[in-house]
């Protein structure tokens, strides 16, 4: 997995509340069996007409957002299902960090899978972000993770919280699955106290 | 020893490591798997030279993708890249020898009414899989919840997850239900009062008189519904409801094994004075039935109501709101029971079981749809089917007008052939409103079979309590 350390971009403004996976990734493109080369069907409901065409006034359809790597988001971003197509959609569009009040369980879960940060803010700090995201091109923030801060354009700082051993993951780029074959011994002895104790199991 | 909820007591059962953080390897008991969220799991494990690690506890059907019209069986029924995902699944399930229950087995079906009709799901295990209604099977008393591909291939690789306990919240609905409302419009009334991101970090147990007096299949729909309010997961103490259901199922434990296995559910409830993060507490008879009016779960109001004005909202969701009301073609202040409907779904994993189904044919027995209505009923599994056809509700249904199909996804999430065209209007027995669901410009109403079915005959949004 890419590492995540320190990022400087521009931000796109997404004010919707409850942005669910459908929209973030419609179930048309579920059907592959890669998890590459989504990111041109990134919110594609909300950004492409059904000829295909851009729909010009969609944010990430905007001059000044196309190159976007943050997202600044209503409340409730990514709700709806588990499909991991939503964060590699967001990762192969360029986005690697995304902004709200809260985003859905299996959703964030899966952002530090595929090396995207999802940072939660309380409301006036992420109102104050979404301004700034409105400037457009000009403004890009900053994000620090090893810092745990967020910076606006302002030069605003604000600190946000995250489970430690997750950000560990990121910042190192690691892949769980390694991390827990090295606890090997420890299942191993789990299950078989458990094929004695709960044998229907 | 301070006394714990159901949660807790199961938690504590599954957590074969703990860091010094309280990152915890949650065992997991039943891993299932369906065609859309797998195949770069099984790759995944194939670029590193990795193996499935519990191939007895894992258990693969097809059911997202596969058509539900009576010809599936003809390759030509499903699109190139459907095929390609359906057949990656046969081959991973064989190549790794997991259970497996193709699109020919009688027992194929949405994953989420397999895993309970099989006897995979049981009390007190952890079951998870690549799709958020895993919550589903907390009707059981067990705690299973949906996650990530990345996820899915950590569970074939290790059999455990990585995870931080949530917080407990309890649901209890007290009383009884009033005639005409069912266990889809306790779930939507709970998501209606907490919003989709109340249940945010919280596993939610449901409980109090309406929800003991529930059959499994009602549980199930409650518990189904628990990822629309946010929860992780959704449980139901289990009870001589549950122990009846599990009986005699064909992975279920027999014999001494069965009475080992019912000593150790009897001990799963949450102790006198445990601790709950928060409550919510729903009066039954205060439930009406209910329809959504708007894209996202939580816009939920009792049939007799009207479409609300979006100043009556606050912050965002005025916006989301005005939004709503847009793509779904309604104006404020319009009685939902005047909203014309030209499509019926009764199906998913929320309402493809043969109560719901039960229900539905209750109301349309003896009766016609409206002319002009695309009806479909698509049972959750074969075993359903081949039920529903032995009871002669199937036979109510088509005397009804409504198309009789075969098992799967189907029209939930319109990844097979069964979909809205733009501006299409359903009346829905699944679990998602959100804008494309069921179509890329579909409007979509959620509500119970019955109200489903009183919808096809009248060709509005109908109150069911009229047609009784």
């Amino acid at each position: 997995m890419e590492k995540f350390t320190t990022l400087s971009g521009i931000a796109a403004p997404m004010p919707l509340v409850n942005i669910d996976t459908d929209m973030i990734i419609p179930k048309q493109f579920l059907k592959t069996i890669k998890r590459s080369g989504l990111g041109v069907n990134l919110f594609d409901e909300m950004r492409y007409n059904l000829d295909g065409s851009e729909i010009s006034d969609f944010v990430l359809n905007q001059p000044a957002y196309r190159e976007a790597s943050v997202l600044v988001a209503g409340d409730n971003f990514g709700c709806g299902s588990s499909r991991e197509h939503a964060p590699w959609a967001i990762a192969d569009f360029g986005i690697r960090c995304v902004v709200s009040t809260s985003f859905a369980d299996i959703f964030y879960n899966n952002c530090f899978k595929n090396g995207i940060l999802p940072i939660v803010l309380p409301e006036d700090q992420r109102d104050a972000l979404m301004k700034d995201a409105e400037k457009g091109a000009n403004a890009r923030i900053e994000v620090d993770l090893e810092a745990q801060t967020i910076t606006s354009s302002d030069g605003e700082t604000f600190s946000f919280e995250l489970d430690a051993f997750k950000k560990h993951c990121l910042l190192n780029g690691l892949d769980d699955i390694g991390l827990t074959m090295e606890k090997a011994a420890a299942i191993d002895t789990f299950e078989a106290e458990v094929s004695t104790s709960r044998p229907w199991v | 020893m301070s006394p714990k909820t159901l949660y807790d007591k199961i938690w504590d059962a599954h957590v074969a490591h703990e860091a010094d953080d309280g990152t915890c390897l949650l065992y997991i008991d039943r891993h299932l798997v369906h065609e859309v969220t797998s195949p770069q799991a099984f790759e995944g494990l194939r670029m590193s030279g990795r193996t499935v690690r519990a191939p007895e506890k894992t258990i693969a059907v097809p059911d997202h993708n596969v058509p539900t019209t009576l010809d599936r069986a003809n390759a030509s029924t499903m699109t190139e890249d459907s095929r390609i995902q359906v057949e990656a699944l046969d081959r991973n399930a064989k190549e790794f020898g997991l259970h497996y229950y193709p699109v020919s087995d009688v027992r194929q079906g949405v994953v989420h009414i397999v895993g309970p009709e099989q006897g995979w799901t049981l009390p007190g295990m952890t079951v998870v899989c690549g799709d958020s209604h895993t919550a589903t099977h907390g009707a059981f008393g067990s705690l299973a919840h949906g996650i990530g591909t990345s996820e899915v291939e950590h569970v074939l690789a290790t059999q455990t997850l990585i995870q931080k306990k949530s917080k407990n919240m309890k649901v209890e609905i007290t009383g009884e239900l009033a005639p005409g409302v069912t266990a889809k419009d306790i779930t939507m009334a709970v998501i209606g009062q907490t919003g989709t991101a109340g249940g945010t970090g919280y596993v939610i147990e449901y409980c109090g008189s309406a929800i003991e007096s529930l059959s499994m299949e009602g549980r199930m729909t409650v518990c189904n519904m628990a990822i629309e309010g946010g929860a992780r997961a959704g449980l139901i103490a289990p009870d001589q409801t549950t122990y009846d259901y599990c009986m005699g199922r064909p992975h279920a434990p027999k014999g001494a094994e069965w009475e080992a296995a019912l000593t150790y559910w009897k001990t799963l409830f949450t102790d006198e004075g445990a601790h709950f993060d928060k409550v919510l507490t729903i009066r039954g008879e205060d439930i009406a039935p209910l329809v959504t009016w708007g894209t996202s779960p939580e816009d939920v109001l009792p049939i007799t109501d009207v479409v609300p004005n979006p100043s009556s909202f606050e912050g965002g969701k005025v916006g989301a709101a005005e939004r709503s009301i847009e793509y779904m073609g309604l104006t404020a202040g319009q009685k939902l029971a005047d909203i014309e409907i030209d499509t019926v779904f009764i199906g998913s994993c929320t309402n493809g079981r043969i109560e719901d189904f039960r229900a539905a044919a209750a109301i349309l027995k003896g009766k016609k749809i409206k002319d002009g209505m695309r009806a479909m009923v698509v049972p959750g599994s074969g075993l359903v089917r081949a039920q529903a056809e032995e009871e002669g509700i199937a036979q109510i249904f088509k005397d009804a007008g409504f198309e009789w199909r075969l098992a799967g996804c189907s029209m939930c999430l319109a990844m097979n052939p069964d979909q809205l065209k733009p501006g299409e209007r359903c009346a829905a027995t699944s679990n998602r409103n959100f804008e494309g669901r069921q179509g890329r410009g579909g409007r979509t109403h959620l509500m119970s079979p019955a109200m489903a079915a009183a919808a096809a005959i009248t060709g509005r949004l109908t109150d069911v309590r009229d047609l009784m």
